[in-house]
């Protein structure tokens, strides 16, 4: 058996997802999709499952063309995918929720279901109570239910998207055993993965995506590097960043024990100075948003302190009273507000507005702002008319002149190079105002480039924190992964 | 082309509206044209008509304008009923108390009746904000509240002497009445408060820091409290202006349309006011001249019950009817607009250079 | 006792059949928030073509014809078009309302032979239990058959998983190959047509006869019960019947506070719904937890998925 991809194209909007993608995945393979945030894995494989329906291009099994109109289709064709948040439902009993979508009579008969189930759970080692709701589970045990789900359902392929996201170390271990086991069965497996040695331990070949592009496919083992080159494209830009006087500390952390909905951070210590740029790195919900979050006071640490300019600010207002501003990633779900103008959001962002808006003097400041900011849009131009950059750039716009501290979520993600660039200068130019600046990012060049020091995360703790100047991609890729020996 | 689009839309909705109106009279063998003509001449026909048609336009702007702000800050104030009948009932205590000149009852009753209103919509708002109690149920639980109040009042403590029956209180002292036009129902205080309330409204929606920061809680409140802007408090406001609006309304219904309090005080304007707000779109400038339109409708419908025997809901009908297909077409439009634009955007990604 | 809980039986009936359309639809995600105009409409509907046919069953297919057809209209709307399902709604609310009366106005105080009593032979013997149960009539029986078929099919059968599957988490629903919004359209109309029947339970049945909105308030309280009864059938029916000895208890008691007579009858509305801000503590939660398996029974978050709109990509 084997599954070809071929020529795979799927646009969301502006963004080409997925540019001509072709892959080949053989039986009894464990086949690793790695790439970056946003390079398109999850795109195609929700392509390949019948979750979205490719623009253009073909899906092939066993010589056969597939015709995947939905889920179900693909499902037949017996390819199952594990979504990164499995699909389970939540107030239903794991049975229930392992039942559900299963061909059958009109009737369940849940004591077969869950005789079956008991015994693919058995035969994996999976400890999985059927009559417990889904949501007591941990999301290994989802996974866990989700992949004997898919297999009950005849799954001769299995596609995990970035399984190891929020799961225990042991229960990567049995998962990957799992894998193993399933793939010497015959099945096919793809692992995505934006982790470099999850999938050197585990894939027996490579495909690498970037920027909705395949950039190469190896057989494993294969030198790091060269996959890091892969998934990441040379550095070529060598921004000089003009070095500034470091200050006092801004931000203080110590021994902050952080708690939200993706991860428990403990007795976290950092300090940010006047001018400088700390960049935290790390896998997505590893820690990196909840420091930002607290650091901003939207989140109220559970023991420890959080200092700015030494005061210790309690509510989210106080903290923007002492000059701290957060920019969060969803730029349309937590920054802007849809349907208002940029005349309208300049006017809401600056404080000394008096009751009675003038409405021709605003527009005229808008207009002056967007001219400023180079935002390609009108002052009645609302605000999801504008593209990611212009977005970003009436963000960055709307900052009070003066801050303290400013924390934000992958400020670029999304944009083209020149509006990086763009939204970078505006950022570095504050420093020499003695503002700090602390920001998450998965682009590992922009972390390298514009950062003083790295804080990388690995699953709530803080494993090392590096000298920008010094520190390379690769190490960084590994210290992201988990891997402290690296260096 | 984007107003264009509006207009061919409304147009659509007129006309659909009228379609199903005279389709209904046509069913129920009644002369379709006469029964439209008895509408316009049952509404604007005479002084005394169109003083009458100004007496119902009052009360409704008042709560479409009060419903535009909750609107505007997210909440779907369906209770809106409820506050009215506050209103009335806090309007209706001090008339029924307070001794004075017409000028200070006017404002007294006035003042008594907002508050009255906003008290009652503020408990919707904090069973929402406090409570996690959706504003929809937890409005219609208050709405029945403040109708059993009433019905309490007029036949209890309030009753006429000797008689306790539903129909109503004692009319209040005649210094406690609106003053009213010689020889017409139309109480000038009441059209003006209206306009005045529409005004202050529009400007403040329009022209003032508190209005925009309200309509950008109502439009994401997440973005509104990362701007900095305490969006409890201002959902709060935005019901206690609802409210105290609606209040208002109660009170020209209690002091310058029935003279006393009865169950039936609230004459459906709060409901027939969220239809109103719905078909204004959210824009404050709409609502007199679609509450005018709806309060011909309404009182113009009498006539239908009394010169042709049929029953005057189908006012309530036609309003109905044009509500819903407005929001129809507008929803077929956004969806041919997004279709568009999922199919420009579906297309191949033209390519300069082969590969 | 027994007489008291018989009348408690028949007199909610009407409001079961409609708090279970609206639980089904509800559980699919779809809210329809028409039920006070559509449940009159349907009332009226019915009650005119049985008086105009002298069929009362043909009157009973209509009003249910209306419901589902009120609800394909908020489903068309919500699903379709996007517009939001409150703004329609309460939108068709409105109109069906106002409709009933302009429609109805000749059938306003005309006689008709209801439902007849239907005993069933020997079991209406039982001691207790049969004049309770078995001396109703076929609305009360098809009322009480209802319940279990909707909890059997909810909870026990294929579709029905898939029901509470479009309802919980439509994505989820969608990876497994099930046509989230086509499901979300039938279960809307089955849900309407229940309502539709409801409402000829009022008009043929239970409160016999039309006259000007005959079924006022009915329809918001039905909503009610249907959040108090945790989208479960059973709790929603016993949230029916609860209203139903509330009511009759304040018709009791109104010879005793005759100066509340007026009031009392009311007070069942406001009372179910302000129960709402104490079901959503969490001590239904903690009870959960003591006693498992009444878990499925005690839940009362709604359908995750209610009121959203779902689209694949």
């Amino acid at each position: 058996m084997s599954l070809e991809l071929r020529d795979i194209r799927k646009r969301f909007g502006p963004v080409q997802a997925n540019d001509g993608v072709s892959l080949t995945v053989e039986a009894g393979e464990l086949h690793g999709l790695l790439g970056e945030n946003g390079a398109g894995k999850s795109t195609l494989m929700k392509i390949l499952s019948g979750f979205y329906t490719a623009d253009s291009g073909e899906i092939v099994l066993d010589g056969r063309t597939l015709d995947i109109r939905g889920p179900g289709d693909a499902i037949e064709a017996g390819i199952g995918m594990l979504h990164q948040d499995p699909l389970v439902f939540l107030p239903f009993t794991a049975l229930d929720s392992f039942i559900a979508g299963s061909p059958g009579g009109f009737v369940i008969d849940r004591r077969q279901a869950r005789k079956e189930m008991m015994e693919l759970a058995e035969r994996f080692g999976f400890d999985l109570d059927p009559n417990a709701p889904a949501r007591e589970f941990t999301i290994g045990a989802r996974q866990q239910l989700e992949i004997i789900r898919l297999l009950w359902l005849g799954a001769r392929v299995l596609i995990l998207d970035e399984p190891t996201t929020g799961i225990s170390a042991t229960q990567r271990e049995r998962l990957f055993e799992t894998l193993k086991q399933l793939a010497s069965e015959g099945m096919s497996v793809i692992f995505v993965s934006h982790k470099l040695e999850e999938v050197e331990e585990l894939c027996s070949r490579v495909t690498v995506l970037r920027q909705g592009r395949v950039t190469g496919e190896r057989e494993l083992p294969c030198p790091a590097d060269e996959l890091v080159e892969l998934m990441f494209g040379k550095s070529v830009v060598i921004q000089t960043k003009e070095p500034v006087e470091l200050g006092k500390p801004v931000l203080e952390v110590q021994h902050a024990t952080l708690e939200d909905e993706l991860v428990t951070v403990r007795d976290l210590s950092l300090s940010v100075r006047e001018g400088e740029v700390v960049g935290l790195a790390g896998l997505e919900g590893s820690g990196q948003r909840a420091l930002l979050r607290a650091a901003a006071g939207l989140l109220k640490p559970r023991s420890g302190t959080i200092r700015i300019d030494g005061r210790t600010p309690r509510t989210y207002h106080e903290f923007l009273d002492v000059g701290v501003h957060y920019l969060p990633a969803g730029r349309l779900e937590e920054g802007l507000l849809q349907g208002m103008t940029i005349t309208e959001h300049f006017v809401l962002a600056d404080e000394s507005t008096p009751f009675f808006v003038d409405w021709d003097e605003a527009e005229q400041q808008a207009a002056e702002e967007i001219r400023a900011h180079f935002i390609k849009g009108r002052p009645d131009s609302n605000a999801e008319e504008l593209s990611g950059g212009n977005q970003q750039r009436l963000l960055l716009a709307m900052l009070p002149d003066h801050l303290r501290l400013l924390l934000m979520q992958h400020p670029t993600r999304g944009l083209d190079i020149e509006s990086a660039a763009w939204v970078w200068e505006q950022l570095l130019a504050r420093r020499h105002d003695g503002t700090a600046i602390m920001f998450a990012s998965s682009d590992l060049d922009e972390l390298l480039m514009y950062s003083d020091r790295i804080a990388v995360f690995f699953s709530g703790e803080v494993i090392d924190i590096l000298d920008a100047r010094t520190a390379t991609v690769e190490q960084l890729g590994y210290l992201i992964g988990g891997v402290r020996a690296a260096s | 082309m984007n107003f264009a689009r509006r207009f061919a839309s409304s147009l659509v909705a007129i006309v659909a509206a009228l379609a199903v109106a005279i389709g209904l009279m046509l069913l129920v063998d009644a002369p379709p044209f006469e029964a439209l003509k008895l509408l316009v001449e049952g509404s604007v026909g005479s002084d005394v008509k169109i003083a009458d048609t100004f007496m119902a336009w009052a009360p409704l702007v008042l709560t479409s304008t009060g419903l535009i702000v909750t609107f505007a800050a997210g909440l779907w104030n369906i209770g809106v009923e409820g506050q009215v009948m506050a209103g009335a009932i806090a309007a209706s205590w001090v008339a029924r108390t307070v001794d004075g000149p017409v000028w200070l009852l006017i404002v007294l009753t006035m003042l008594a009746g907002m508050i009255g209103g906003a008290l009652w919509a503020l408990l919707a708002g904090v069973l929402k904000v406090y409570g996690r109690v959706n504003e929809i149920f937890g409005g219609l639980g208050l709405t029945f509240v403040a109708q059993a109040l009433i019905t309490y009042l007029v036949i209890g403590p309030w009753k006429r002497p000797g008689v306790a029956s539903t129909s109503g209180t004692e009319p209040f002292p005649e210094h406690a009445w609106l003053p009213t036009l010689p020889g017409l129902r139309i109480s000038l205080v009441a059209v003006g408060v209206a306009l005045v309330a529409v005004i202050i409204i529009y400007f403040m929606l329009r022209g003032t820091r508190f209005g925009l920061r309200l309509k950008a809680v109502g439009k994401n409140s997440r973005s509104a409290y990362l701007l900095g802007i305490p969006t409890t408090r201002y959902m709060l406001a935005a019901f206690a202006i609802g409210g105290a609006l609606a209040g208002l309304a109660g009170t020209i219904q209690a002091t310058g349309f029935l003279h006393r309090l009865v169950p039936a005080v609230s004459g459906g304007y709060g409901y027939l006011g969220i239809l109103v707000a719905l078909l204004a779109n959210s824009s404050t400038i709409w609502v007199p001249p679609v509450s005018f339109f709806f309060a011909m409708i309404s009182v113009g419908s009498t006539q239908l019950q009394l010169r042709l025997n049929l029953d005057s809901s189908l006012g309530g009908v036609l309003q109905g009817v044009l509500v819903l297909f407005t929001l129809l077409a507008q929803g077929w439009q956004s969806r041919r607009i997004a279709r568009e634009a999922a199919e420009a955007s579906a297309a191949p990604p033209v390519k300069l250079v082969e590969s | 006792m027994e007489a008291a809980l018989a009348t408690i039986l028949a007199a909610a009936a009407p409001l079961v059949f409609a708090v279970i359309g609206e639980t089904i639809t509800e559980k699919a995600g779809v809210i329809n928030l028409s039920l006070d105009g559509s449940i009159m409409l349907s009332a009226m509907a019915g009650f005119a073509t049985a008086f105009v046919t002298g069929n009362l069953w043909l009157g009973f297919i209509v009003a249910a014809l209306v419901g589902m057809a009120v609800a394909l209209l908020i489903a068309f709307a919500s699903i379709s078009l996007k517009l939001n399902q409150v703004a329609v709604g309460f939108v068709l609310f409105a109109l069906t309302r106002d409709l009933s009366s302009f429609l109805g106005n000749p059938y306003v105080h005309q006689r008709l032979a209801g439902v007849p009593h239907l005993p069933i032979p020997i079991l209406e013997n039982i001691p207790f239990l049969g004049p309770i149960f078995f001396q109703q009539d076929l609305v009360v029986y098809g009322s009480l058959v209802l319940i279990f078929v909707a909890y059997w099919f909810i909870f026990r059968t294929r579709p029905g998983l898939k029901l509470r599957a479009v309802g919980e988490r439509p994505e989820a629903a969608h990876a497994r190959g099930i046509p989230v919004n086509r499901l979300r359209y039938l279960y809307t109309a089955i849900g309407g047509a229940l309502v539709g029947l409801g409402g000829a339970a009022f008009s043929l049945d239970m409160k016999l006869g039309w006259s000007y909105q005959h079924t006022l308030n009915f329809g918001w309280i039905a909503l009610a019960i249907v959040i108090f009864g945790g989208w479960h059938p059973y709790r929603a029916a016993l949230g029916a019947y609860l209203f139903g000895a509330l009511q009759i208890i304040a018709l009791k008691l109104q010879p005793i506070f005759p100066g509340l007579s007026q009031v009392l009858p009311s007070m069942p509305f406001p009372i179910m719904i302000l129960t709402l801000v104490i079901i959503y503590t969490d001590w239904l939660k903690r009870l959960a937890d003591r006693f498992p398996s009444l878990r499925e029974f005690l839940a009362s978050e709604p359908p995750s998925g209610s009121g959203v709109p779902f689209e694949p990509e």
